[in-house]
């Protein structure tokens, strides 16, 4: 990850006579050009290495009611090592779950890098009081989460009170001390790119160190053309201050070619600095034994039946 | 305060600074294998004849041509040059078959065969996209997904037309003309034949149509779709060649028609050629065409626009946005995206999927390129040149802008037909108006801007046949597209383009 923040915690400020708005975002072509990068062919070494790299970034998530140790503890087996025949493959970046789950994971992955995210504020609606939100944030970094996923008030940022929105993302990220902050933007729910667009600049400014599409509960979920705004967003800030902020498309990834097709949106909108787990992350659950299965495919010429991968 | 919290956040404008700074790296961490289309498939011929009266002929003059791939350089096959006799045998061939068959039928039945010949083209479509690609020098992305998809549907418009005609001009009745000669380039030669033939065709007339020489294949290809259709002979004839075979085919005396689309050097030598005869006439010439960005536009997504507008087809597109005019306040940011932009562009094998920039379509057009880009560069615009390696072989020119362009350079006024872009800048909306319309062409334009309403002020003023707004290079058989001024006259496509191959009672 990228190195922490040690900024004091960001205001809001009040005076920005001299600055533009955010720029607006074409639907029609913002979704041409989404799509059009979906047309990009790989073939043979170039699909297995963006393969192997979309599994070094993905962030294996279970978040229900269910959950238990037990399945929390199989994951975090599938994350270290996801393919048993072949060791060379994998570690995943993380483990994402709810706070109840943390210490659990952490037990089961330690001494591994695979990192812990926890989701917290009240995930997956954020319609809890600030003070809860931000003590759940506490809770799960005293857990032992690396990482915290947090949802912005999407009826704030609906309602036009971008700064509450702004202001509790800053005391969430303060409240993480050292973890790293991923904001979630929920941009199923936000209904236009535009909102999307200053929501993403909003959750950049108030100190989250990723952007995040989605929580998973809500459809639509990620989309190519909801990340290139987000990366879009991403890149002006890069141009503006030099700071690179990751980003997380989350739910609705669920095959191989999905996949491939983000890491070519990411490779030519920010280029070869952002094809990294630092900065670039998938949230997924049935994503990874999809990409395994094309892995297999390439190495041995054949598909593999489901049964053949490990289902946890 | 809410307001002023999302304000501050907004990255633009950046300094100069910020731009040395802070470097975007589109390198080589995760590269694309090659991943080129197939080509064992199917079988270019050594040698095409001429088709005409439903017979492939040899020509008259007994010679032959090459047609060469311009990535390669390799030839592709010889290609029949056609005669001033070849071409009145072409003549009487679609006289006759207008006189005895095709302006006979029931216009349903005409409709038939186009529909046919519709169909075909989609079966064959991967087969002829290769080939438009190895000929032309086009990327095959866009071969496959813009040529002919679009190719296929003018047949299938204007199959809908041929029994409806007498809907078309407000109760008037509608007539053949008789036989048209058409002319067509090599930029799209395929879709620039459909866009020709299946409007005359539905519209009862016949045809002899003289594809460009430098890319005769798809239409020869095409010929063999018509064979297949069963069209009747001679109601289409394709007589290849150069400049002194669309030459006879203008001065032939029994053509009803001339349909060119070309340059502007030389429709002006038909219209005079043409003058004090009973032929009609249609134009689809040059252009320099303005495409628009204001402060207010969506400027990523303007970035892409800008991109289609000048490097789509290697900018050898009539209608190309390449007069780039941005309003003053936002042109720092704009170049930069655009740079970056451009550094992702992959020029390369056109048969190649990933590639977007493919060949120059021949030596003689890159040269020309060439000495249009050492002209900017001598009247002191700034170049910028995409970082991309060139092929040893084949013709190539890297995508291309100059800012620091004056109105009155050359790069600002003439046509390039390459992938090189003259970024201009205006104050006002009325300054993009007078600079838009201060060309002798007329056919296209494009307007960038979040305000609907500045969208329809500036298209009310704007003489361009064609105006798009928040977006750049997109055509429908359904809309009619033409010039104003020196990009010639008459419509293709959609109703108005009905009106170019019939005459009205009444």
């Amino acid at each position: 990850m990228t190195a922490p923040h040690t900024l004091a915690r960001p205001r809001a400020p009040h005076h920005s006579l001299f600055h533009s708005p955010p720029p607006s975002v074409d639907q029609v072509a913002v979704e041409e050009r989404a799509a059009s990068l979906g047309k990009r062919s790989l073939k043979k070494q170039s699909k297995v290495a963006g393969l192997k790299l979309a599994i070094a970034m993905m962030d294996l998530t279970t978040l229900e009611g269910k959950d238990t140790p037990g399945k929390v503890r199989a994951l975090c087996h599938k994350a270290m090592l996801p393919l048993d025949r072949d060791p060379t493959i994998g570690p995943c970046a993380a483990i994402c779950v709810y706070p109840n789950l943390v210490t659990v994971a952490k037990a089961a992955l330690a001494g591994s890098p695979v990192k812990v995210a926890s989701v917290a504020t009240a995930f997956p609606s954020g319609q809890s009081p600030l003070s809860i939100k931000l003590d759940d944030v506490r809770r799960a970094v005293e857990f032992g989460a690396d990482e915290i996923d947090m949802v912005i008030d999407r009826g704030a940022m609906l309602s036009g009170d971008y700064a509450k929105v702004f202001d509790e993302i800053a005391a969430t990220k303060e409240a993480c001390g050292p973890a790293h902050l991923k904001v979630i933007l929920e941009t199923g729910e936000l209904g236009t790119y535009d909102l999307v667009r200053k929501a993403s600049e909003i959750g950049i400014a108030a100190g989250g160190d990723f952007i995040k599409t989605s929580t998973g509960k809500v459809t639509p979920a990620a989309t190519p053309p909801v990340t290139l705004v987000m990366l879009e967003a991403i890149r002006d800030h890069f141009y503006a201050t030099g700071r690179r902020i990751g980003m997380k498309p989350a739910g609705g990834v669920r095959t191989a070619k999905q996949a491939l097709h983000y890491l070519v949106l990411v490779k030519e909108t920010l280029g070869d600095a952002w094809l990294t787990p630092d900065l670039f992350r998938f949230g997924a659950s049935a994503l990874l034994n999809d990409v395994l299965m094309q892995i297999e495919k390439e190495r041995t010429g054949n598909y593999q039946a489901a049964e053949d991968f490990s289902k946890d | 305060m809410s307001q002023e919290i999302t304000k501050v956040t907004a990255p633009l404008p950046f300094t100069r600074k910020d731009v040395a700074e802070h470097a975007l790296d589109f390198g080589k961490s995760w590269e694309y294998a090659p991943s080129p289309e197939a080509t064992d498939h199917f079988k270019i011929e050594p040698r095409y004849e001429l088709f005409i009266g439903g017979k492939w002929r040899t020509p008259k003059s007994g010679k032959y041509f090459a047609t060469t791939s311009p990535s390669t350089e390799e030839k592709l096959a010889d290609i029949a040059e056609g005669n001033a006799e070849d071409v009145d045998l072409a003549v009487k061939a679609a006289r006759h078959a207008y006189e005895r068959v095709w302006s006979k039928m029931r216009p349903a039945e005409r409709a038939k065969y186009i529909f046919r010949i519709a169909r075909a083209i989609q079966e064959k479509s991967r087969e002829l996209a290769i080939v438009e690609s190895m000929d032309g020098g086009k990327p095959i992305k866009e071969s496959r997904d813009v040529d002919l998809p679009l190719a296929a549907a003018h047949f299938f418009y204007h199959a809908g037309w041929a029994d409806k005609l007498d809907y078309a001009f407000h109760g008037r009745r509608a007539r053949p003309l008789g036989v048209a000669g058409q002319i067509i380039p090599w930029n799209f030669p395929l879709l620039m034949a459909a866009w020709k033939i299946a409007p005359a065709l539905a519209c009862g007339n016949t045809v002899v149509l003289k594809p460009a020489e430098t890319t005769p294949l798809t239409a020869l290809l095409l010929a063999k779709i018509f064979e297949e259709a069963e069209l009747p002979p001679g109601v289409v004839n394709i007589v290849t060649g150069a400049g002194e075979t669309g030459a006879a085919l203008v001065n032939h005396p029994d053509v009803d028609k001339i349909a060119f689309t070309g340059s502007t050097e030389v429709g002006k030598r038909i219209q005079r050629a043409l003058a004090g005869t009973k032929k009609r006439l249609t134009l689809e010439l040059g252009g320099k065409a303005a495409n628009v960005i204001f402060a207010d536009a969506p400027l990523d997504q303007a970035i892409e626009g800008i991109v289609q507008g000048i490097f789509f087809n290697q900018g050898h597109v009539c209608c190309a946005g390449s007069r780039l005019l941005v309003e003053e306040s936002i042109h720092e940011p704009l170049v930069r995206k655009l740079r970056d932009r451009m550094a992702t562009l992959r020029l390369g094998d056109p048969l190649d999927k990933n590639t977007d920039i493919g060949a120059i379509n021949s030596k003689m057009q890159l040269e020309k390129i060439a000495a249009l880009v050492d002209s900017g560069e001598k009247d002191g615009a700034e170049r910028f040149s995409a970082p991309c390696a060139i092929p040893s072989k084949g013709y190539w020119f890297a995508p291309t802008f100059f800012t620091g362009v004056a109105q009155s350079s050359r790069i600002a006024r003439e046509e390039i037909f390459g992938p090189v872009l003259s970024v201009l800048t205006f104050r006002t909306p009325d300054e993009a108006v007078e600079k838009a319309n201060n060309t002798m062409y007329g056919l296209s334009a494009g307007i960038w801007s979040d305000k609907g309403a500045k969208i329809f002020w500036m298209a009310q003023r704007l003489k361009a046949g064609v105006v798009w707004g928040n977006t750049y290079n997109k055509f429908d058989p359904g809309s009619p597209f033409g010039g104003y001024k020196e990009s010639g006259f008459g419509r293709e496509g959609g109703r108005q383009g009905l009106s170019a191959y019939v005459e009205l009672d009444g």
